[in-house]
């Protein structure tokens, strides 16, 4: 399943695909820092994340991984730092203008649009791509009934990809657990970004469902041709489908690499396992 | 699955076609009734009023249900948009011959004035959340009402003049109209407002409101309602779209305004205080919060209840907060909930095995 392209090393000490090596990196993020108060939550975090690389974000609990996803769509400014999206610098921008920028994530606690259907939730992650004015939207102009078309085509078209079409005219907050976690990854793909962060995707799934979802992340990035960064506790999903891999410990990053040589790591071990007691 | 699709679809338009086809029906009753003469002239009285609370029911629920902010100060864009519908009406007497059309005139200006005091009001305020909003959208409410109490506009040869001291200091000069006298408030109104006008204005209203809700900009309202973050997430900015939602409600409450003061011959700043808000807010909750038709029946029912209430005399109001307190308890009632549950799923099957039955036969 997962890509056969080599990691090869770049510079700053990061690895990204073999194949993405020609294109600029869609993410460098160089000595990100975050203070709250006396906690550095998150303390020099560097990484490199190539085009259609999916990457990993690993850690123990409260080790910051959240933190950096609020980081990079500036649901919190850095204290310091620099975020280079597609080589562009991203200081000063907010969160709406990181989605326009091509950032869309998903949340580790289900954030949907609850009371509406789970075709409008899809419409709404359109915003920005099927526009028309507010005017025309209550004259009902003839740009309203173009771009509503064309919003509800390409709405069921993302739908279609988890299969979800049959469920598009019920509520979203109705839905089970794991069609709502589906449902959120389909919202941020309607945004179209060139890098998705999915925040614990296989949370809740039992393993066949998370077999699936890894089936259903690489496939996303085939089609789309996106980078993915995600967090997750699931190893299986983790180690499988994951090229390169960041821990996270305390808010620094203590092991950076490819998923082999992750699981070898000394750091990471004692980090999830606890030292070793001396005989 | 097509199929399904396009069954929703349409279930949307019949559910707003069910709520013009019930503004309608409304009017040609009231019509054949008063046309037979059945009509009593205190109910006549309520028509136009009806219609302004009606729009005003509408307006605060695509602030309080739609857009999910309280506001507890919405008589005062009523307020705004009466005087300055009244002031218009007035300036214009000579220059507009046709009623409905200085009506007309009237009230879009009555609106576009509570608009833009929708604007004012809205920018620093919408950044707040919550309680704190529902306080600034209050205080700004009795600002309001306090202001135009002092209020003392007339018209003479120098055109318009507006005084917060006294009716003398306008210096209109020979044959100069004042139009507001400040706590008197405004007196000798042309009586424009028609029933006709009312029911015309709730049309507008619901097509501006239910257009607005099925598109692109009514959800994006609602999503920022539903969950702020990922509204922003997926790049919608929260500012712009509350300001919108709050704009077109304050405007809507103004021309709503103007239509309930051109009814009068005289109208004073007292009558838009808290105690309206609140009214219009009891409408909306009563009816169900970002229940556009709910909103037309309580408002409905609630101005004319305290009419029909009359054999109560001195009890009445008590009469009428009992029947709120017992409307508000039962349609919370979750085992009468149930109840019609049951019996509108019994319904509905009946009707799904029927359409199943024609579609087999036409198979």
């Amino acid at each position: 399943m997962p890509s056969t392209s080599k990691m090869v090393p770049v510079p700053s000490r990061a690895i990204i695909p073999e194949r993405d090596l020609n294109a600029t990196p869609i993410l460098e993020v160089s000595h990100l820092s975050v203070h709250f108060g006396g906690l550095n939550a998150v303390e020099d975090f560097s990484i490199i994340v190539g085009r259609t690389e999916i990457a990993g974000l690993i850690g123990p609990n409260g080790a910051g991984k959240t933190t950096v996803f609020n980081l990079l769509t500036k649901v919190y400014q850095p204290t310091r730092g620099a975020i280079l999206l597609d080589g562009n610098d991203t200081a000063g921008m907010n969160t709406v203008q990181i989605s326009q920028a091509g950032i869309a994530r998903t949340f580790q606690n289900i954030r949907l649009f609850q009371s509406l259907s789970v075709a409008d939730n899809v419409k709404i992650g359109l915003h920005n791509q099927v526009k028309y004015s507010t005017m025309s939207g209550i004259l009902r102009l003839p740009s309203f009934w173009r771009s509503e078309r064309r919003a509800h085509d390409e709405a069921m078209e993302l739908l279609s990809i988890f299969n979800m079409q049959h469920m598009a005219n019920y509520k979203a907050g109705s839905l089970p657990y794991g069609a709502q976690r589906r449902l959120e990854i389909v919202r941020a793909l309607a945004t179209r970004p060139s890098l998705l962060l999915l925040d614990e995707p296989a949370a809740g799934m039992n393993p066949s469902e998370t077999e699936e979802l890894m089936a259903n992340i690489i496939k996303i990035r085939d089609m789309f041709q996106i980078a993915i960064m995600l967090i997750e506790h699931d190893m299986r999903l983790v180690m499988g489908i994951c090229e390169g891999i960041a821990v996270l410990n305390y808010g620094k990053i203590i092991a950076k690499g490819t998923p082999e040589e992750i699981q070898a790591d000394p750091a990471v071990i004692e980090a999830y396992l606890g030292q070793k007691k001396e005989a | 699955m097509q199929m399904k699709l396009k069954l929703t679809g349409t279930k949307r338009t019949r559910s707003n076609a069910i709520t013009y086809g019930i503004v309608v029906l409304a009017f040609l009753l009231v019509q054949i009734v008063d046309g037979t003469g059945n009509l009593t002239s205190s109910l006549r009285g309520q028509l136009v009023p009806i219609c302004a609370y009606i729009v005003m029911a509408i307006s605060l629920n695509l602030t309080v249900g739609i857009l999910g902010e309280l506001s507890l100060g919405h008589a005062g864009f009523m307020s705004l948009g009466a005087f300055s519908g009244v002031i218009v009406s007035v300036s214009l007497q000579e220059s507009i011959v046709s009623d409905p059309v200085r009506l007309l005139v009237s009230l879009v200006i009555g609106a576009v004035i509570a608009g833009l005091f929708g604007i004012v009001v809205g920018v620093p305020a919408l950044r707040l959340r919550g309680d704190y909003l529902a306080i600034v959208t209050l205080a700004f409410g009795e600002i309001i009402k306090n202001v135009i109490n002092t209020l003392h506009v007339g018209i003479g040869r120098n055109g318009l003049r507006i005084s917060m001291t006294d009716q003398a200091s306008l210096n209109l000069g020979e044959g100069g109209t004042v139009i507001i006298q400040g706590p008197i408030g405004a007196v000798g109104i042309n009586k424009t407002s028609t029933f006709t006008a009312g029911i015309i204005l709730i049309l507008v209203t619901l097509f501006i409101v239910l257009n607005l809700v099925h598109s692109r900009s009514g959800r994006a309202i609602m999503a920022v309602r539903d969950n702020r973050i990922a509204a922003e997430s997926v790049g919608i900015s929260v500012t712009r779209y509350k300001l919108t939602a709050f704009i077109i409600s304050a405007a809507l409450a103004g021309a709503a305004g103007a239509l309930y003061a051109l009814n009068y011959s005289t109208v004073v700043a007292r009558k838009f205080d808290f105690n309206t808000s609140i009214l219009v807010l009891v409408f909306v909750v009563l009816g169900g919060i970002g229940n556009i038709r709910g909103s037309i029946i309580a408002a409905t029912v609630l101005t004319v209840l305290p009419e029909m209430l009359r054999a109560f005399n001195d009890y009445r109001m008590l009469a009428y907060a009992i029947i709120l307190i017992i409307v508000m308890l039962t349609s919370n009632n979750d085992q009468l909930k149930q109840l019609i549950q049951r019996a509108t799923s019994i319904f509905r099957r009946n009707k799904d095995s029927r359409r199943k039955g024609e579609e087999s036969t036409h198979a």
